[in-house]
Formats: structure tokens, sequence, C-alpha cells
């Protein structure tokens, strides 16, 4: 199991087209990146540096302007692939319904019967902490309640592959490391490979197994850096010496590409419109 | 106090406020203009009670009915049509705010000169006033939902149809209903409008009669009846719209 290969970019570049005057972007690339069945990775960069591009194109909700995109030894082309789930930094849990059935769209929608759907919601609410709020709307909710909402939405569809896009971006850092050891703890019992899309060094250090540094715009990867954590870990890892060292690393690669990316001695205009 | 109790107390108190003020407008300006608060309310039960007034209720009602139908089909379509399509809507939304604040009474002789005089100029003119309001709202209900929605319903695999059903709809209904108040209120306008000229049956025809034999209660009857059953209407809407918004 280790080490087999369950997505992969290869050569991927997005150029998005050029709109109403403004010139092409060339958002992301070329990279490439494989991504090995049950592990954790992270991809950290500077903000605007491709990284949600990324995300997209391996999700199938991009195209890749060049460049191959396989989930699971199939080419991903249009489509959001069977086992691909993907959680969002916008809260995208639906004020129409309740928790509950928030949690159970997309098993309706898939036709999935009543009694499996009761099941796995009730379970997807209970690993969430959601249970006492099965019958709230999200707007009861506050935003960490309603983040977790969405990705118990998400559970339930048991994915293979999960791809959170910053989705604790609009948290504040305390409740954050409270969700990224709940997060540790979905992927360890789902066994499903995770990849992370954060501008938190901490965050990322964390919580993979790898971590992808990716530079400024036109975002490339800079290096990986493998953390060499247990499969068992949590946030009391943040006491450790080894994680101060990690994320040092990270900042260390990052500093010269983030200042690029607000602008500093890089080309006028070149950094000045987010790509995501 | 409970807050229904409050609430009740509330309407109650806007109500006796406006029975005062009406008193007094009718001691300042006499029986001639208007009519006394009690006075009217007992003429309107006589109206009520009467099998001559129902014929012009259903008539107006009828128009009212038709031209709602008409402007929300329209609106509907038009509105989510320019709000998926972003260079027709931005075209559009000056030449519809514009449309809006047009005082369409104007255009009443052409209506009339196309129509003819009878329900179908009424149901025309009501329309008219009411699907710009609708198409107005449905295309902002459309053109600002949620892009994460729209990414949701993509990783979730759903087609259009499942899209338009479970998100679309669902997403949009609280600014569509909002839309629908206010389409109401100007649809019904357009309807009374349209009968107070050039017609011979419906509420505005009998307010006309009225007027023309000095009928003064007679006319603040009518106006009264029209009166309730536009805010019993516009209230019931005006629920559901903040029912439906309050969990937004």
């Amino acid at each position: 199991m280790a080490g087999e290969i369950h997505a992969r970019l290869s050569g991927v570049t997005r150029v998005y087209p050029a709109v109403a005057g403004n010139p092409p972007v060339h958002a992301l690339g070329p990279i490439d990146l494989e991504l090995r069945r049950g592990e954790f990775f992270s991809i950290v960069g500077p903000s605007g540096c491709g990284k949600s591009t990324c995300m997209d194109v391996l999700a199938g909700l991009s195209p890749p302007s060049e460049g191959e995109v396989a989930f699971e030894g199939k080419p991903v082309k249009g489509n959001v692939p069977d086992g691909v789930g993907a959680v969002f930094q916008e809260d995208a849990s639906f004020p129409w319904l309740t928790v509950s059935d928030n949690v159970a769209f997309g098993l309706r929608r898939q036709g999935v019967d009543g009694a499996e759907i009761a099941k796995r919601v009730a379970y997807a609410l209970g690993f969430m902490g959601l249970r006492d709020f099965a019958q709230a709307y999200p707007a009861q909710l506050s935003g960490g309640m309603r983040q977790r909402v969405c990705i118990a939405r998400t559970l339930v569809l048991q994915p293979r592959l999960i791809l959170l896009d910053e989705p604790f971006g609009a948290l504040d850092a305390q409740t954050r490391l409270l969700m990224g050891d709940e997060l540790l703890r979905l992927w360890r019992e789902t066994g499903a490979t995770v990849l992370l899309i954060t501008h938190a060094l901490d965050e990322a250090t964390m919580l993979s197994d790898r971590i992808g540094a990716m530079s400024a715009r036109p975002g490339r990867f800079l290096e990986t850096i493998e953390t060499g954590w247990p499969r068992d870990r949590d946030s009391s890892m943040l006491e450790g010496e080894t994680f101060g060292h990690i994320t040092g690393r990270l900042w260390q690669m990052l500093r010269a590409e983030s200042k690029a990316a607000m602008g500093y001695g890089s080309e006028p205009g070149q950094a000045d419109r987010e790509a995501g | 106090m409970t807050r229904n109790t409050t609430y009740a107390l509330d309407i109650a108190l806007v109500i006796a406020g406006i029975l005062v003020i009406w008193q007094l407008l009718h001691m300042g300006a006499g029986d001639v203009a208007i009519s006394s608060p009690a006075a009217t309310a007992l003429r309107a039960g006589e109206l009520l009670a009467s099998p001559g007034f129902w014929p012009h209720a259903a008539e107006t009602g009828l128009a009212l009915l038709y031209a709602l139908i008409i402007a929300v089909l329209i609106g509907l379509g038009v509105g989510t049509l320019l709000g998926a399509h972003r260079l027709s809507g931005a075209v559009a939304e000056p030449i519809l705010v514009a449309l809006y604040s047009l005082p369409k009474i104007t255009l009443y002789p052409v209506i009339l000169l196309v129509f003819g005089l009878g329900l179908e100029a009424k149901v025309a003119f009501g329309a008219i006033h009411g699907v710009i309001p609708v198409t107005i709202f449905t295309m902002n209900a459309v053109k600002n939902i949620n892009p994460v929605f729209l990414r949701t319903s993509r990783v979730l695999g759903m087609g259009p149809m499942q899209t338009a059903t479970h998100i679309l709809v669902p997403a949009t209904l609280p600014e569509i209903v909002s839309g629908l108040r206010v389409g109401f209120s100007l649809t019904l306008l357009g309807v009374i409008i349209g009968e107070l000229f050039a017609s011979h049956r419906g509420m505005g025809f009998l307010v006309m009669r009225a007027i023309g034999t000095h009928d003064v209660v007679t006319m603040m009857a009518v106006t009264l009846i029209l009166a309730v059953a536009a805010v019993l209407i516009a209230s019931t809407l005006l629920y559901i719209d903040n029912r439906l918004h309050r969990r937004v």
C-alpha cells in the first residue's frame, strides 16, 4: 500500500485566458505532483501562488492548460471523479437545510437508500461533534461548526481522496489547531489520501507527512519536505523541537517568495492579482 | 410578555394610530371629502353584504391574478436568463431600472389602443407594473448565487437538473419571494389604475363611479376594502419572506 501513487499531476500548467483587456494570467506550473495512497500532503505557498488552482485542476474542476492529471490510474477530464471529495475555504453549507440534511445532501443525490443514509449521517455527526445540532440551521452555528458540517458532508461520501482548500482559513488560531486534531483523526480512521492547501506553515507542519512548498506565481514546487511524523499524532507535537525546525525551513524557503507575491522586488504588476 | 402578544400590541397600536389620524382628518376636512372611520366601516359592511358588489371584486381579483401570473412567469424566466448570462445582465440592468422608474401611466393610452376596453387592458397594465421588480430580483438572486454552492454541486457530481432543483431554486427562493412581494404591490397598483380609467367593472370603477356621484362614503369604503385585502396579502408574503431570510 505504501508508496503506491494515488493521484498524479504531470507537467501541469494553468493559464487563465485574457479577459476584458487584461492579459492572460499564468497561474500555475509546470508542476509534477505524486500523491501516495493514504498520505497527508500539504501545499503551502504565498498568496496568489496558484495553490487553489492546483487543487481545482486535480479535482477536475478546472482543466489544465497543459499536462496530464490522473486519479487511481485514470485520466481526470472535465468531471470530478468518483471517490474525490472537496472542502472549500468558503462556507459551503446550504442555509436552507438543517445540519443533518446538509450532511445527507450528497448521499441523497446519489440515491443511496434511506437506512444507509441515516446510519452514515449519524456516524458523521457524531464524529464531527455535531450530534446536538442535527436539527439546527447553519445560520445558528459558528463559522467553525459550519466548516465541520461541510467536512461531515464530504466524509459521509467515503471519499478515497479528500481535497481541502484552506478549510480553516477563516477560523481563529486556537479553533484551527483543534480542527487540525479532528482532521488527523478523520484521516487515520478513513485511510483516505488527504491533500491540504494552506497558507499556515504551522498547520502544514503539524498535519502532514509531506509538505510541498510553492513559489510565487506562477506556482512551482520549490521543494518537498518529509516530516517523518508517526501516523498516530496530534497537535501536542507543537511542543517538540522538530516542529520548529520544519516550520523554520518552510519559512526560509517561502520568505523571498512571499515578498515577491506582495510586490517587493518583483516586476510591477506580476503578483498583484490573486490567482487563487 | 411573550413575543406574540408584543407583536399583536404593535399591530393594535398602528391601527389605533391610523384611526385617530383618519378621524382628525375627517373632522378637519368634513364629510364632503373624507368620511369618518365609523361611517366608512358601516358602508363597507353594507357593500360586502350586497350582491351587486361581488362581481366587481371578482373582476379585480381575476385581473390581478392573471396579471400576477404573467408578471411572475415572464419575470422568473427573463430574470433567470439575465442572471445566468453576465453580459446580458449587465446590458439589461440599467434598462430595467429605467423602465422601473418610468411612470407607466403614460403608456396606458397605448395599452388601451392595443388591448381595447376591458379585462385584457387591465391585466396587461398590471403585468407591466409587476414584471420589472420580479425580473430584477430574480436576476440578482441568480447572479449572486454563492459560487461555492455551484462548485459543491460539481464535486458531488450533480447534473444540471439536480443542480437547478436542489441548489439553484432553494438558494434563490428568499430573494425571489422578496421580488414577488414588491411585484404583488405594483401589480395591484397597475390593475387598480387600469380600472380607474375607461373601465366599467371592478373595484377601481366603483371608486370612480362613487366620485362621479359624489358618494364620498362609498368611495372611501371601497378603498378601505381594497386596502385591507392588500395589506393581508402583502403581510402574508412578508411573513414568508422573513422566514426564508432568517436562515440566510
